[in-house]
């Protein structure tokens, strides 16, 4: 913590805040109308797709995104990459809400939110459950993060005594807050193994805990990079290109080795046979391996790279690469038998609307009162 | 990053390491049959589609009317009878017809037709009961009914995403929902009943017994030629009572007998199953591939245990400098030493 860090300041309501505000205020709507009618009110979800919008974005792309902690804090304190220490806390802070907020659409997803807790009772536990495993890591991991994002919040609350005795502990808590991560996020790819033949061949693979970690990473850094210019700009601070461009270095070698494993797995099960017949996922893949395919050729070259606008949209790529890929294993390449149909709600959509809206609303509080971005970077 | 390349590329093979390892680790051995496994025999020969079935088990377990059919939405009526198109909510076992070309004769492929009765198949090793994260699924151990605990259940929906036939079905129509499943009448067979499907069946389509006899029963019925008159059990295999019946032929295989590890509920029928919509599943279930997965990448959480010995200790390592007290604050031990007693 050599680095100072500084509320950015400025108006808090501004006109796109209460634009927020409105779109938060319908989701409370759908939200009651969920907990009163029960889910099928607001929701298109059925027997056939018992997994919808809100497991998919909420839980398994939130989380994704929200990686930008994650990635972080391997690149900083693995690899001693002291130099990114200044972006550490504003990673941790899209982590942060990501997380506690893909906590919450849990409860709203569920269908018998007042028995949740008997995930944490050893009595119910069963361990060879992959769901299990995704519950207890990213409950766990939440907390983690409140504690390694809490020296900001401690900073703004001046309290010296505190903050002093965290700086003792917090190296725990950031190697613990390195594994779980690790841990979930290939979990989430496991949790579609036991869907079976439900799962497209070309997503459906031995090897998805894998594939879904590192994509997981990579889009952590996406976010780190997509968000720092997105915020550079929209708060008037200068742009910390370099920095970025270095952090986008590692990610075209991250993509090609998650392509190679990828597309090698599916020569060596056959399953790559699935792209000869014309359909809908074959489609979506090819579309994948374009996001993919730009964000490596794009951020492979250093020329590209310290180029802001470059660097902008082939992170934004990154990001929507991996969300892309979990949202057809998850979703769209997802086929429960004939006679099942699944597209979002409106209120579906407008509770994710409301959850993504409260997020940025929350990012923006804590950037513009506590410190949180680095000061003179 | 410059160096971090060699250094990622180590993180990368150490990863696949991992991740081999758990292909190479030893494969969860398929699970048993429970040794007083019982099930249910659906001859789709001898069905004659008279939905008794579906009656005996809405009495026998509560269920409510159901009104959510294309037929009854699109004319706008609704009255006294239950009509659903498959299993739902409130519909636990399903009779549908399968109809091919001219539908002409019963149980023949090619402009025929055929009955199927869906219900739970009581897999031998359930991928719902591996998926549920809190127990609230269940294997009983001795008669192999696979059970639901709402007590338990959290309502996340996994099981329904991992069951290879679609069977779990949830009250998305209510603020209070539940999983519904068959669960063979457990509380009829603790009185000494037998399934309700079972005992409503005049045909002897729906027959009860223990697994491993009813298995011999279809093979028994395999070897029958078409045309001639046999003899077949009904309600229950032990219960003596039995009906002479025209054999229609049948399609070469019992539905159940090996698919997903084997199933507690067993099919046969005049046509391929997989014509009645039954999934063609291979003889290993998902769970053993997922449970194979995850504990050979976690070695009982081993694996974790370790990383997160060297991810502490590397971190440890890479923020000496964080851990030291800010300037101002460090101008001296005794006057934090003070500042402490001061309060």
């Amino acid at each position: 913590m050599s680095e100072v860090y500084r509320p950015v300041g400025g108006k808090l309501l501004t006109r796109q805040f209460y634009f927020l505000i409105v779109l938060s205020l319908i989701a409370a709507y759908f939200l009651g109308r969920r907990f009163i009618f029960g889910i099928g009110d607001v929701s298109n979800l059925s027997d056939g797709y018992p997994w919808g919008l809100w497991i998919t974005y909420d839980v398994v792309t939130g989380t994704a995104i929200a990686c930008g902690g994650y990635a972080m804090a391997v690149a900083v304190y693995v690899f001693n990459k002291g130099q990114f220490h200044p972006m550490v806390r504003a990673a941790l802070l899209t982590s942060v809400f990501g997380y506690t907020l893909a906590g919450a659409s849990i409860i709203v997803d569920v269908g018998r939110y007042w028995q949740l807790y008997n995930v944490f009772l050893p009595q119910h536990a069963n361990l060879n459950s992959v769901m299990l495993e995704v519950a207890l890591c990213v409950t766990l991991y939440t907390l983690v993060l409140w504690i390694e994002f809490s020296p900001a919040i401690l900073e703004a609350m001046k309290a010296n005594r505190a903050l002093r005795m965290l700086r003792h502990i917090l190296f725990f808590f950031i190697g613990v807050g390195i594994l779980l991560p690790t841990m979930h996020q290939s979990s989430l790819g496991s949790l579609l193994i036991i869907a079976g033949h439900k799962v497209h061949p070309l997503w459906q693979s031995d090897i998805i805990p894998l594939l879904f970690l590192i994509t997981a990473i990579t889009m952590g850094y996406g976010m780190v990079v997509f968000e720092s210019l997105y915020a550079s700009v929209n708060l008037g601070r200068k742009l910390e290109t370099d920095l970025l461009a270095k952090v986008a270095g590692v990610i075209p070698w991250l993509l090609i080795t998650y392509l190679v494993l990828r597309i090698g797995d599916l020569v060596v099960t056959g399953d790559i046979a699935a792209l000869a017949e014309p359909g809908r996922p074959q489609v979506l893949f090819a579309l994948e391996m374009l996001l993919f395919g730009y964000a490596i050729l794009s951020l492979l070259s250093r020329e590209r790279r310290i180029h802001p606008t470059h660097l902008f949209w082939s992170a934004l790529a990154v990001v929507l690469a991996g969300a892309l890929y979990r949202f057809d294993a998850f979703l769209i390449a997802y086929n429960p038998g004939p006679g099942w149909h699944y597209f979002p709600a409106v209120g579906e959509m407008m509770i994710t609307l409301g959850v993504i809206s409260v997020e940025i609303m929350a990012y923006l509080f804590f950037v513009k009162k506590t410190p949180v971005l680095a000061a003179g970077h | 990053m410059k160096i971090d390349r060699r250094d990622f590329c180590k993180v990368v093979v150490a990863g696949a390491a991992t991740a081999l390892s758990g292909g190479v680790a030893e494969a969860r051995p398929p699970k048993e049959l429970p040794p007083g496994a019982v099930g249910i025999l659906y001859d789709a020969t001898l069905c004659i589609g008279c939905k008794a079935c579906e009656v005996g088990c809405k009495e026998a377990n509560d269920m409510p009317m159901d009104h959510t059919s294309c037929a009854e939405q699109a004319y706008g009526v609704s009255a006294v009878w239950d009509a659903p198109d498959d299993l739902n909510s409130r519909t636990m076992n399903k009779v549908k017809a399968y109809a091919q070309g001219t539908a002409e004769v019963k149980d023949r492929p090619h402009d025929g037709y055929s009955f199927i009765k869906r219900s739970c198949m009581h897999c031998v090793d359930p991928d719902c009961v591996s998926a549920c994260p809190v127990s609230a699924l269940t294997k009983d151990p001795v008669t192999g009914i696979v059970q639901y605990d709402p007590d338990a259940c959290i309502g996340c929906r996994y099981c329904q995403l991992a069951c290879p036939f679609n069977i779990p079905k949830f009250e998305f129509d209510k603020p209070f929902p539940k999983i519904v499943k068959c669960q063979m009448c457990a509380h009829i067979q603790a009185e000494g009943g037998i399934p309700a499907c079972c005992d409503a069946c005049p045909t002897g389509a729906s027959l009860f017994g223990r697994v491993p006899d009813l298995l011999q029963e279809a093979h028994r019925r395999l070897a029958f030629k078409p045309g001639e008159r046999q003899s077949y059990p009904i309600h229950n295999l032990d219960g003596g009572e039995t009906r002479m019946a025209e054999v229609h032929g049948y399609h070469p295989k019992v539905y159940g007998e090996t698919e997903t590890g084997g199933t507690q509920y067993l099919m046969m029928a005049g046509v391929p199953l997989e014509n009645l919509g039954m999934p063609a599943l291979g003889s290993e279930s998902r769970a053993r591939l997922s449970e194979t997965i995850q504990h050979g990448l976690y070695q009982g959480m081993m694996a974790p245990t370790l990383l997160l010995g060297g991810l502490v200790y590397a971190v440890y390592r890479n923020t000496a400098e964080d851990r030291e007290d800010p300037p101002e604050a460090a101008a001296g031990k005794a006057q934090k030493a003070e500042e402490v007693r001061d309060e």
